[in-house]
C-alpha cells in the first residue's frame, strides 16, 4: 500500500519542468519534499493536486482520491477578502455547503479551528490578519475537507519559530493515517519532522529516502551549490548548516 | 481536541445581522416602489392609488386604472427588475474579475447594445418587424454578440480575469465606434431618437418588457444561486479557488453568460442605465459582507432600490417632462459611490 507514480512529466510547451520515472512513498506519513529554487517542488504538488495536467500514473493505494479528499495548499496564498475567519474556513467544504450552513458544518470549522489554535480569531476579518495567520486559517481550511491526501506548498513560509513547530507537530500527528506532501524550505526543520524526504533537482528526482539517507554533504552540496555540515541536536535529529562553496573549508568539521 | 462547537463565532451572528440587513432593504425597496406609483404627472393621491391598487386594472374609474396599471406599473415594476438584474450582474461581474470597478457594463455590453438599438433606429423602418420589438430584440442580440466575442476569447486564450478585460474593452470600443459611425451617418431626427435610447428611460417599460426580463431573471436565477458559495471561494483569489478544487476558468464563463442573458434583458427594453450595476454592489458588500448568499440578493435589492429612487427623483425634479432615468443615476450615483469609497477607507 503505496503512493506510486510511474513516468509521471510535467510539459509546458515544449519545455519538460517535471520528468519522474518511477517514484515510491509510503502510504501514511509525512513526506518532505526539498530542493533549490526552480527545481520542480511546486510543479511536481501541483501535478499531484490535479491544478495542472501531467502525464504518466499516480497512484495511491491503487487508486487516487476523491477530489474533495485532496487538500493542496499553494504558496500564494494571500487573501484580501473582508471575510471573517470562520467564514473563511467553512469554505473548506464548498462542495458541500447547502443553502443553509448546518449544526455539523458549524462543529466542523469550530473543531479545527481549536487543533490550530485560532478559535479567538474566529471573528477576525482575513485582509486584517497577518501573513502568518492567514497561512493557519488557510491550512485549516484544508483541513475541514476530511483530506486523504495533503499536498502544502511549504506550508510554513510565513510562520515564526512557535507556529512551525506547531503547525509541522499537528501535521506529524495527522500523518498517522493520511499522507502529507509537503514542500519545505528549512532542511533541518524537514530532517526532523519528516519520515521520507524527496530530493529534487532540475525537474529530475535526486533521491528519494528516510532523512538520515539525504541530509548529507554528500547529497546536498551538488544540488544546492553549497558545502554543508551535519550536526546533530540532543534529540540526534540532524541540523543542516549551509557554507558557501567559496569559503575555506573548515579544518576539522564537526560530525 | 475535538471539540463539538455549536455557534461559532464568526458565522451565526453574523447570518443573523445579514438577514436583517436584507429584510430591512426590502422593505426600503417596496416604500420606494409605493412612492414611485404616487408620484406622477397626473398627481394622484396615496389614498387614491390604494383604491385602484384594490380595484384592479378593470376598476370602474378607468382613468385612473389605465394610470395606474398601464403607464405607472410597468415603470415601476421595470425600474426594480432592471435594478435588480444590474445589481445581481453586478457583484458577479466585480467578484470573477476581481476588480472593484466591474459592472455589468464592463466589457463592453452597453456599447453592444447601444449600436444595436440605433442600427434598428436607423435602417428599422426597411425590417419587417414594428420598431418596439425590433429595437430591444437587436440590442439583446448584439449585447450577446459582444458577450460571446469576449467568450471567445476567454475559450482560446484562457479565463483569466486580465485576459477578459483586455477582450471586454476590445469590444467595448468597437461598438463604441460602430455606434458613433451610425450616429454619424444618422440624419438630425434619428439622430435624436438613438441619443434618447442611449440616454436609459423607463418611458419605454410595457408590460411585454416585464414579462421578458422577469422571464430572464427566472430562468438565470437558479443558475446564478449554484454559482454562490463558487463565487465566494474565488473572493479568496483565483490560486486558493482553484486549490479548492473549483474550476476557476470554467466558472468564470458560465457567470460570463449568465451576466450577458440578464445584462441583455436589463439594457434593451430601457437604454443603457449606468452606474447601478457599479454602485450597488459596493453598497452590499459594505452590508452583509463576501458571503454571496446575502451578498447577490444585497446587490439585487440595492440596485433596485437605486434605480427606483431615480425614478422618484426625476418625476419630482420635472413634474412635466420626465427626466430619463439613466441621467439621474450617474448624477446620484457619483457622490454614492465616493460616500462608498471614503467610508471604505476609514475602516
Amino acid at each position: 500500500m503505496s503512493l506510486l507514480l510511474s513516468e509521471f512529466t510535467v510539459n509546458a510547451g515544449r519545455l519538460r519542468l517535471l520528468d519522474i520515472p518511477s517514484l515510491s512513498l509510503p502510504s501514511t506519513g509525512l513526506v518532505g519534499v526539498i530542493g533549490p529554487n526552480g527545481a520542480g517542488k511546486s510543479t511536481l504538488l501541483k501535478a499531484l493536486a490535479g491544478i495542472i495536467p501531467h502525464a504518466g500514473r499516480k497512484t495511491l493505494d491503487c487508486t487516487w482520491p476523491d477530489p474533495t479528499r485532496i487538500a493542496y495548499l499553494p504558496q500564494d496564498f494571500a487573501v484580501s477578502a473582508a471575510m471573517s475567519v470562520a467564514e473563511c474556513v467553512l469554505l473548506g467544504r464548498r462542495e458541500r455547503l447547502g443553502w443553509r450552513i448546518t449544526a455539523h458544518d458549524r462543529a466542523e470549522v469550530g473543531r479545527v479551528l481549536s487543533l490550530l489554535d485560532l478559535t479567538h480569531l474566529a471573528e477576525a476579518r482575513m485582509d486584517r490578519l497577518s501573513g502568518g495567520q492567514q497561512q493557519r486559517v488557510l491550512l485549516a481550511q484544508r483541513l475541514l475537507r476530511d483530506p486523504r491526501l495533503m499536498i502544502l506548498d511549504e506550508p510554513t513560509s510565513a510562520l515564526d519559530l512557535h507556529h512551525q513547530l506547531e503547525v509541522l507537530s499537528r501535521l506529524k500527528a495527522l500523518s498517522t493515517d493520511i499522507l502529507v506532501i509537503a514542500a519545505l524550505h528549512d532542511l533541518t526543520l524537514a530532517g526532523r519532522f519528516a519520515d521520507h524526504l524527496v530530493l529534487i533537482e532540475h525537474g529530475m528526482l535526486k533521491a528519494a529516502d528516510n532523512p538520515e539517507a539525504v541530509l548529507n554533504g554528500d547529497m546536498l552540496d551538488p544540488v544546492y551549490a553549497i558545502r554543508c555540515e551535519v550536526f546533530r541536536d540532543r534529540a540526534r535529529n540532524p541540523v543542516v548548516v549551509a557554507h558557501s562553496p567559496c569559503d575555506p573549508c573548515p579544518k576539522s568539521p564537526i560530525r | 481536541m475535538t471539540l463539538a462547537v455549536d455557534q461559532v463565532p464568526g458565522l451565526d451572528r453574523a447570518d443573523l445581522t445579514r438577514m436583517g440587513a436584507v429584510c430591512a432593504a426590502l422593505l426600503l425597496l417596496a416604500a420606494l416602489m409605493v412612492a414611485d406609483l404616487v408620484t406622477g404627472p397626473a398627481g394622484l393621491p396615496l389614498s387614491q392609488v390604494v383604491d385602484g391598487l384594490r380595484e384592479g386594472p378593470s376598476g370602474a374609474d378607468r382613468r385612473l386604472a389605465t394610470i395606474l396599471w398601464y403607464l405607472r406599473m410597468p415603470q415601476t415594476l421595470m425600474a426594480a427588475l432592471v435594478g435588480f438584474a444590474l445589481g445581481v450582474c453586478g457583484l458577479m461581474m466585480q467578484t470573477i474579475l476581481n476588480n472593484p470597478l466591474a459592472s455589468p457594463f464592463t466589457l463592453g455590453f452597453s456599447a453592444a447594445a447601444g449600436f444595436g438599438a440605433a442600427l434598428v433606429i436607423l435602417f428599422g423602418t426597411a425590417l419587417p418587424v414594428a420598431l418596439w420589438i425590433g429595437v430591444p430584440l437587436a440590442a439583446f442580440l448584439s449585447t450577446l454578440t459582444a458577450a460571446a466575442l469576449v467568450y471567445l476569447v476567454a475559450h482560446y486564450r484562457g479565463a483569466s480575469h486580465e485576459m477578459l478585460v483586455l477582450a471586454g474593452i476590445a469590444v467595448l470600443f468597437l461598438f463604441q465606434s460602430l455606434q458613433s459611425l451610425l450616429q454619424f451617418m444618422a440624419a438630425p431626427e434619428v439622430l435624436q431618437q438613438i441619443v434618447f435610447w442611449l440616454f436609459g428611460s423607463l418611458l419605454k417599460a410595457t408590460w411585454t418588457s416585464v414579462q421578458v426580463l422577469a422571464a430572464l431573471l427566472v430562468l438565470t436565477l437558479p443558475l446564478i444561486l449554484r454559482e454562490v458559495w463558487n463565487l465566494t471561494a474565488l473572493r479568496l483569489g483565483d490560486g486558493n479557488a482553484a486549490s479548492l478544487g473549483l474550476n476557476v476558468e470554467a466558472m468564470r464563463r458560465r457567470v460570463l453568460v449568465l451576466v450577458a442573458l440578464l445584462t441583455a434583458g436589463a439594457v434593451s427594453f430601457t437604454g443603457t442605465i449606468g452606474f447601478v450595476g457599479l454602485i450597488a454592489p459596493h453598497v452590499a458588500r459594505a452590508l452583509v459582507g463576501e458571503d454571496h448568499r446575502f451578498g447577490l440578493p444585497m446587490a439585487g435589492i440595492m440596485g433596485a432600490v437605486v434605480l427606483v429612487a431615480a425614478s422618484v427623483t426625476g418625476k419630482l425634479i420635472s413634474p412635466g417632462a420626465v427626466i430619463p432615468v439613466g441621467i439621474i443615476t450617474a448624477l446620484a450615483g457619483i457622490p454614492m459611490l465616493l460616500g462608498v469609497i471614503l467610508m471604505k477607507g476609514r475602516t
